[in-house]
């Protein structure tokens, strides 16, 4: 497994154990209430869980298993998924502190462009990383083995 | 594939069913009006869809597909991918059941088991990132002279 790929699934599994212990928290206080600003976790819990986790364990696995592009192994233009990388978890870091930070201080401008830039980066994440697989989608076919020493 | 993949997988897609049977149930409802009370069931919709099958899937190929955590052990301890299993399940299944009759009506008891519902869910992924952590690695590499 590439580095990159280790690197996208990890943080993938950090965000479910996140997402996963705010989900199940949220539902604790659904049946204990006991903390009522819990809820404004809810979006926080689902932007983690979709983007951060799904969406990236997804890509993580993608970049690992789709086809070579050269019988050297060649995975195309790595710079592409780190952008996409980047754009993912910047963007879920916005929109999943956006509602906390709106409770515990009210609304500004700032926080107004959280979601606004969250979605942009979800955006840009995404065409980076489509722009990168869309090569490596190919029908199978036999590459002649490097030839040793090369 | 080995069981406990099959296991995953094969749950997923019961749960894959039970939530467009749900889905298809709160949809209906929302054009026909069948019962007002249909419409509390679609939060049970979302995680039998996310939860009992995208994540149950996930688990599931990952446990069969990831790199061997050893040679002796190729799938680490495997009563850590049992635990996700059980806990996982019954965590959602208690969900489906006492989310929806807990906000028609609460109890103490419908509460508690939300409050289990939850603490199973938890430890389920907690189990489940304790067991794939060691196999997110790269392949090992040849010692010098072998092959």
């Amino acid at each position: 497994m590439p580095y990159l790929s280790r690197l996208m699934i990890r943080t993938a599994l950090v965000w479910l154990a996140i997402g996963y212990t705010l989900g199940g928290l949220l539902l604790l206080n659904k049946g204990m209430p006991t903390m009522a600003w819990l809820w404004t976790l809810r979006y926080t819990h689902v932007h983690i869980l979709l983007i951060g986790w799904t969406v990236q364990f997804a890509c993580g696995v993608a970049f690992w298993i789709l086809p070579r592009l050269d019988a050297a192994g060649t995975r195309g233009d790595e710079r592409l998924v780190w952008l996409s990388y980047a754009a993912l978890n910047v963007g879920v870091v916005l929109a999943a502190l956006r509602d906390p930070l709106a409770a515990a201080i009210g609304s500004s401008l700032l926080l107004d462009l959280m979601p606004v830039g969250a979605g942009a980066l979800y955006l840009l994440g995404i065409v980076a990383f489509a722009a990168h697989a869309r090569p490596r989608i190919v029908a199978f076919r036999a590459l002649p083995r490097p030839v040793r020493g090369e | 594939m080995h069981t406990q993949a099959r296991y995953f997988i094969r749950t997923a897609l019961l749960f894959l069913l039970a939530a467009f049977l749900v889905g298809a149930l709160v949809l209906v409802n929302q054009g026909l009006t069948l019962d007002s009370r249909i419409g509390l069931l679609l939060p049970v919709f979302y995680h039998l869809l996310m939860v009992g099958w995208v994540t149950q899937l996930i688990c599931g190929v990952a446990l069969w597909m990831f790199p061997p955590h050893s040679r002796e052990q190729p799938r680490g301890d495997q009563r850590l991918g049992w635990f996700t299993y059980a806990a996982l399940n019954s965590g959602l299944l208690l969900r489906a059941v006492f989310e929806p009759l807990h906000t028609l009506s609460p109890t103490p008891w419908s509460g508690w088991a939300l409050v289990l519902s939850a603490l199973l869910q938890m430890l389920a992924i907690w189990a489940f990132v304790a067991a794939i952590w060691p196999r997110v690695k790269g392949r090992p590499r040849r010692e010098q002279g072998a092959g």
